[in-house]
């Protein structure tokens, strides 16, 4: 065990560490998105839309992330009018069955932390717009949303934090991300150990740095709220 | 006997006859429910030692508990889950090989996944359990002191009783986390749900059936746990006032 090889395997993972940034990076804005849209669901008024919306985040809340996968990845591609039609390109490809995958599973748990801000949002200041007779538009886009912004960031930073850990499981489904290189270099060289640890290092590394990222970001959206230095 | 429809097939793999997996599959969800149990008891233990640490004012405890809880909850699962695994397997050999016996050595799937599940567990329920200690309120435990009550009876009638109590909503949430994050000991090969839906799929060669299956058990289990807890929340709280809304 010498210094060489610690900096050749460190080198190595972080070859492999864009992919896990891109899985990453990839997954948790279309997840983002996809949560938007149910918590609007949820929040709409219509019964038929709120039920889907529970329905889909007691699905994908209820059962491990990797049984998910493995039905997008293995199971969908099992079905002969899949390969037949035109998502055959994007399902039979590991990483954008692996983005998916990890999109829908958090759209579901960030679905919950932005339903939860949107009711954080007082009252009292939706009545205020809406006195001074603000359209609906503006009111989301001043009062609500900034407001459900930063209640939801220190929930949001959490499982944003879980996505990074999350990505480890595309390294099952033959994509060569930071997990898969360091299972290879410890299989290969009998080490069991070091590798795992390198790696375990990178990840932590990394979620250091989104969680200050976030503090930051909460820290600039609460000004007001901070007090005043004379 | 003609040819089988496909449905008719389909359902002979996922019942209980012969051809069925209906059985595999409900064992391997018996050994996600016993995995995760013992994951879920072996954080308890260490997320209790890890809250203990932080709570005891002592500075070197507090930063080596610091240390273990940021330390898993920053890192993958699935690498604790291979580290344990492999890491305690290459121990467990070395020492035999001192001790004289020859060849590889391997920990138990089940030891393995569970103390992995437990770890990861740990780090988290180390804060439930600091909350629930801070919200006990502060004037029961000078009374106990001011009657002189020895301090492991003081723990047993006064701590213990309402710590569980009010860590049990956040215990729900991680024995659900226990419970996903068991999948990930099928790398090992544990005959656990995870591992059947895998080996169903791959010899009927009907994929999505078998993880459809599979999620369709793992549901089972998370939303039938989320039943016991919620019981279990209203049974322990049922002497205490409720904030007024």
């Amino acid at each position: 065990m010498d210094l060489a090889f610690i900096a050749d395997a460190f080198g190595r993972l972080m070859g492999a560490l864009p992919l896990t940034l891109a899985v990453w990076a990839l997954s948790v804005s279309i997840g983002c998105l996809l949560a938007m849209g149910l918590t609007w669901m949820r929040v709409s008024g219509s019964r038929p839309l709120a039920a889907f919306s529970r329905g889909y985040i007691f699905v994908f809340r209820g059962s491990p992330l990797l049984i998910q996968l493995f039905a997008i990845y293995y199971g969908l591609s099992s079905f002969a009018f899949i390969r037949a039609s035109f998502l055959w390109p994007f399902l039979r490809d590991a990483f954008s069955c692996a983005v998916l995958s990890l999109a829908l599973c958090t759209a579901a748990y960030s679905s919950e932390i932005f339903r939860g801000a949107l009711a954080a949002v007082p009252h009292g200041q939706v009545e205020a717009a809406k006195a001074c007779g603000m359209s609906r538009l503006t009111l989301f886009r001043r009062i609500i949303f900034p407001i459900a912004l930063r209640q939801a960031l220190p929930a949001y930073s959490t499982e944003v934090i879980s996505m990074t850990k999350a990505t480890a499981l595309v390294s099952l489904v033959t994509l060569q991300d930071v997990t898969f290189v360091a299972n290879k270099i410890r299989n290969d060289l009998f080490l069991p150990y070091t590798p795992l640890l390198i790696a375990g290092a990178i990840y932590f590394v990394l979620n250091f740095i989104i969680a200050r990222a976030f503090v930051a970001w909460e820290f600039y959206l609460s000004a007001h709220q901070r007090r005043r230095v004379v | 006997m003609g040819p089988r429809l496909p449905l008719a097939s389909l359902i002979a793999q996922l019942g209980f006859g012969e051809k069925g997996w209906g059985l595999a599959l409900l064992e391997g969800a018996l050994m996600t429910l016993l995995v995760s149990i013992a994951g879920l008891v072996i954080g308890a233990l260490l997320g209790s030692l890890v809250a203990w640490s932080k709570l005891s004012g002592n500075v070197m405890f507090g930063a080596i508990g610091a240390a273990y809880a940021a330390i898993f909850r920053g890192v993958p699962e699935l690498l604790v889950v291979y580290f344990v695994y492999y890491g305690s397997s290459a121990l467990l050999t070395g020492l035999a090989n001192l001790a004289g016996i020859e060849g590889f050595v391997g920990v138990p799937a089940f030891a393995a996944g569970a103390l992995a599940v437990g770890i990861v567990s740990g780090a988290y329920q180390a804060e439930v359990y600091r909350g629930a200690y801070l919200a006990i309120a502060r004037g029961e435990l000078e009374a106990a002191t001011s009657v002189g009550m020895p301090r492991l009876l003081m723990f047993r009638r006064i701590i213990a009783p309402q710590v569980l109590r009010f860590a049990i909503p956040g215990l729900g949430n991680l024995w659900q986390v226990a419970l996903k994050d068991s999948s990930l000991i099928s790398v090992t090969g544990l005959a656990e749900l995870m591992r059947i839906s895998q080996v169903a799929a791959g010899s009927t060669r009907q994929p999505f059936v078998f993880y459809l299956a599979g999620g369709v058990l793992y549901l089972l289990l998370t939303a039938f746990s989320n039943r016991v807890f919620d019981k279990a929340e209203a049974r322990a709280t049922r002497g205490l006032r409720r904030a007024p809304g």
